[in-house]
């Protein structure tokens, strides 16, 4: 058998953790003043407006097409390409006292200026009220999801590692967020859901370190905490990088080949991925330990434990 | 002994898989082009209708595939697009237009299949084309409508007491009653109170001014609210039925707003106009002590109001509904003795009655119908909703010249409108006008566009994933890779089971997901294998202390997942649903999988055997 890791002993990941955690904290405050001054690119789905999406019949000069978008109704269209030079996304604002079908008329009829075989392959129009509603509602998921896992975990392991775990997810989402809106990346109900997947997903990888944590206390008799979860991301670092890289292969190939419509989803899972990644070990970890994690704390929870490892229930 | 299965535990996984192969079967079939037949005007699809269908086709010469006669829907089956087009052709024509007959796509599950229940996953709107719709209705017409039913309760109830009042008025607070002094007014608090009422009354006099104001309860308003929403879904659901659409979707959401899916549709704007259209009849009494020229200088009588005629001239009638368009069962254009087009109606037993008694005491008194639409005026108020424009237009006034019962004809109708009205009728009326707030289309080629980009990346994504386990793990990779096709198989079958489940976009890239992170259980098992083999351990004791370490971890990680899907799944909408959906099946399946299953063939293979060194 070969080991992607061969590893001896155990790597002294936390010998590092004091400065790298400096840089994640540098990460969010940069992620949270970039979304305080540059705001999110908040997508159809949250700001409300109608979106067409066309299809040419050849590829068109998007310069001509904006500048026949001029007509008061239409006036601010963006026009922008969308996933190939034939396919084409325009994007109108609400306008008062204007209906969204009157403007997907004007937009028609000016691509069909430009080329008569001009296909109508999507039309999306959402309200500004339903929009705002989804931007509330889409907050309050995040938020609910945090505490739930909060709550779970504390009942599972111990609020240290809890703490630890919270710390951990708020950290890839404002992160996440933080890119979107450095790069000004559209944000839509797609990349919602990435979030949330990346919450999941991350949380995954921080409960198989503690799971690992938590059993190290009770069989190494000796040995600082320092060294009990360094042995165990070591133990763990194997499985780490492998379900890392199969998930990221197959996040990769929906970026690659999954249309143009899942991109922010697949966009948002790629970073989560690999910033949730990185967290389990330098934020929740090492959070855990700074809030003084030590073997009493995982002594009660021993008798739980027992239950939950039945192999009879599950063998 | 170590790592040896019961029996029962290795028949249940495979008994489990089997079913959840069984199950994701129907979606290998594709679907056959057919042709939906549904009766709309009073008239029924029976045997009858069914042989009729099957003989007009066969005489044009066009094959059967199979032909449903299912919950008064008749679904005929084809061989291909050109036979489906003269298909509908040839059964409209036969029909007539007391049917609806669409154009459909009906799943190609063999019928032995189909009688236990296999079905393939529903597709959602992005994957095969059609328009969303997102609709609120608009309860502040609705709680105005049960406000001036009350006050017409309040007048008739306190005339009976004989309570005099010195008037009863909306106004922005509530209903407010006046009387001449506060002894009367408490008297009548005590009347109207003792009769229930669902209403909360408070005196706010001030001076001279004795008035009773009276404000629906909580309770009430909420019931008014529920009500006015579910009679509205009624309603729509009607409409799309007379669209002759196949597989339509309404179903609520919210407090307020409801959700209306049409498979297929292009044609949004004649979709709208069905959809949205809110006509609706009262019957009023015409006031004719009311002097019309000072009526219509703004000096209008308390209790009566003023309207226009269709064909030109005002007319005063009295405020107090007799009945309303609720109570309409049926309606149907036709024509009277001189030709001229007409509406007969049909009431149900309480409009009966109501109707009954009223036309009783105003015989040779004017009555008046009342033609009330809601028209999006294309404008939106400051918070975004749509502006409704209220047209209301004084149809007919007639002389009721006996008593009425249940069956009566509306007259003063151009022909268009008495077909119009009867139709809007007969899907019954909105109680309250709705507006569309969201809509989505998605042509037809672009959801077939997003399976294929779907189909590809999932193709991609298991292609190297399989390839990885294989070369990693060997033998306990071979296994771990039946494991992650058995779980995509049982996903794909349990979203086949459950009937609300929805395949959308973001569902396939949840699936997509699932491979990814599916491995992962096996991953956590192996690599402990790996060390208690490092650490010494006998090949038995290696996999039995394997499995039984990483169980707990295996849960806990995916418990947590299943919660944030849980969550997803609660606030989320449409395709953030269906992405929940099947992010939730993939967790459950793939422990199964990844769990049991792997240690069944583990098992079978080495339990209980002399086994020197392990392929993994």
């Amino acid at each position: 058998m070969f080991q992607i890791l061969d590893i001896k002993g155990s790597i002294n990941f936390l010998r590092h953790a004091a400065p790298i955690s400096i840089l994640s904290a540098i990460l969010v405050v940069g992620s949270l003043v970039s979304l305080a001054t540059r705001g999110i690119n908040w997508g159809l789905d949250f700001t409300g407006g109608t979106v067409v999406e066309m299809e040419f019949s050849k590829p068109v000069n998007l310069e001509t097409l904006r500048n026949n978008l001029t007509e008061p109704l239409v006036a601010g269209a963006v026009v922008q390409n969308f996933g190939s030079s034939r396919d084409v996304l325009v994007r109108l604002q609400v306008r008062e006292g204007v209906k969204s079908d009157a403007q997907v008329r004007v937009v028609m009829a000016k691509a069909t200026e430009l080329d008569p075989e001009v296909t109508q392959k999507r039309v999306e129009f959402v309200g500004p009220q339903v929009g705002k509603e989804l931007a509330e509602q889409g907050g309050l998921a995040v938020l609910v999801a945090l505490i739930c896992i909060l709550i779970y975990v504390s009942f599972r392991f111990e609020w240290r590692l809890a703490a630890g775990s919270v710390a951990a997810l708020a950290h890839d989402v404002i992160v996440t967020l933080g890119v979107f809106s450095v790069l000004q990346l559209e944000f839509d109900l797609t990349v919602l859901a990435g979030l949330l997947t990346v919450v999941g997903y991350s949380l995954n990888d921080t409960i198989v370190v503690f799971d690992r944590i938590r059993e190290n206390f009770l069989k190494m008799r000796k040995g600082t905490p320092e060294e009990v979860v360094n042995n165990s991301i070591t133990q763990t670092m194997s499985r780490t990088i492998i379900t890392t890289g199969t998930t990221l292969i197959t996040v990769v190939a929906l970026f690659l080949k999954g249309g143009t419509l899942i991109h922010g989803f697949a966009t948002a899972l790629l970073l989560g991925i690999v910033v949730g990644t990185y967290s389990s070990i330098y934020v929740a970890s090492y959070l855990a330990i700074r809030l003084g994690i030590n073997r009493e704390h995982m002594m009660p929870v021993e008798v739980e434990k027992e239950g939950a490892d039945q192999p009879s229930i599950m063998p | 002994m170590l790592n040896k299965y019961p029996m029962w535990k290795n028949i249940m996984v495979v008994l489990v898989i089997a079913i959840g192969g069984f199950y994701a079967l129907p979606n290998l079939f594709g679907e056959d082009h057919a042709v939906q037949v549904v009766a709309t005007r009073g008239a029924d699809v029976t045997a009858t209708t069914q042989s009729d269908v099957s003989a007009a086709l066969t005489a044009k010469g066009i094959g059967i595939k199979r032909s449903e006669l299912e919950n008064g829907q008749l679904l005929v089956r084809v061989a291909n697009a050109e036979d489906q087009l003269t298909a509908k052709e040839t059964i409209a024509e036969l029909l007539g237009d007391k049917y609806t007959v669409a154009l459909n796509l009906a799943p190609a599950t063999p019928e032995w299949l189909e009688s236990v229940g296999g079905s393939p996953m529903k597709l959602g709107l992005d994957l095969r084309g059609g328009v969303h719709f997102l609709m609120e209705v608009d309860m502040s017409e609705a709680i105005r409508k049960m406000e001036e039913a009350k006050i017409a309760d309040f007048r008739s109830q306190l005339r009976e007491e004989r309570i005099r009042y010195a008037g009863v008025h909306r106004t922005v607070r509530g209903i407010e009653i006046k009387f001449r002094d506060a002894e009367t007014l408490s008297q009548a608090e005590r009347f109207l109170k003792s009769r229930g009422n669902d209403m909360v009354f408070s005196d706010i006099s001030s001076g001279d001014n004795v008035v009773l104001l009276a404000v629906m309860s909580e309770a009430y308003l909420k019931q008014i609210k529920e009500e006015a929403l579910l009679q509205n879904i009624t309603t729509i659901r009607n409409r799309v039925n007379e669209l002759g659409v196949a597989e339509p979707v309404v179903q609520r959401q919210g407090a307020e707003r409801i959700i209306v899916e049409l498979p297929g549709v292009q044609d949004t704007a004649r979709a709208k106009e069905i959809l949205g259209a809110t006509a609706s009849i009262e019957f009023h009494m015409v006031d004719e002590k009311a002097d019309v020229a000072a009526a219509a200088n703004g000096r209008v009588p308390a209790g009566s109001e003023l309207y226009q005629r269709r064909e030109g001239g005002p007319v005063v009638l009295k405020k107090e509904v007799m009945l309303t368009g609720d109570h309409i069962t049926g309606a149907q254009p036709s024509f009277d003795e001189y030709s001229r087009p007409q509406v007969a109606i049909q009431l149900d037993a309480k409009g009966g009655e109501i109707f009954s008694n009223v036309t009783k005491d105003n015989i040779g008194k004017p009555m008046a119908t009342l033609f009330i639409e809601y028209k999006d005026s294309g404008e939106r108020n400051p918070d975004g909703s749509v502006k409704m424009r209220k047209i209301e237009e004084v149809i007919s006034v007639a002389t009721i010249q006996a008593r009425l019962g249940r069956n009566f004809v509306i007259t003063g109708l151009t022909h268009s409108e008495s077909q119009n009205l009867a139709l809007l009728l007969r899907a019954g009326a909105l109680i309250a006008p709705v507006s569309i707030v969201e809509e989505r289309t998605i042509g037809p080629s672009l959801g077939a566009e997003n399976i294929e980009n779907g189909l590809q990346a999932m193709i991609w994504g298991m292609v190297v994933v399989l390839a990885f386990m294989l070369v990693y793990y060997r033998a306990f990779g071979v296994i771990a890779n039946l494991a992650l096709c058995a779980n995509l198989i049982m996903v794909v079958g349990v979203m086949s089971m459950i009937p609300g489940a929805v395949l959308t976009l973001p569902g396939i890239a949840g699936m997509v997901l699932t491979v990814g992170m599916a491995v992962d259980g096996n991953v956590l098992i192996y690599e402990r294998i790996r060390e208690e083999l490092r650490a010494g351990r006998s090949v038995q004791q290696a996999i039995h202390e394997g499995y039984g370490n990483a169980l707990s971890t295996i849960a806990d990680a995916n418990i947590t997942t299943f919660l944030t899907a849980l969550i997803l799944f609660a606030v989320g909408t449409g395709a953030v649903k269906g992405f929940a959906v099947t992010l939730m099946i993939g967790i459950a399946t793939s422990m199964f999988t990844a769990i049991v299953g792997t240690r069944a063939i583990v098992n079978a293979l080495w339990g209980g055997k002399r086994v020197k060194k392990l392929s993994i």
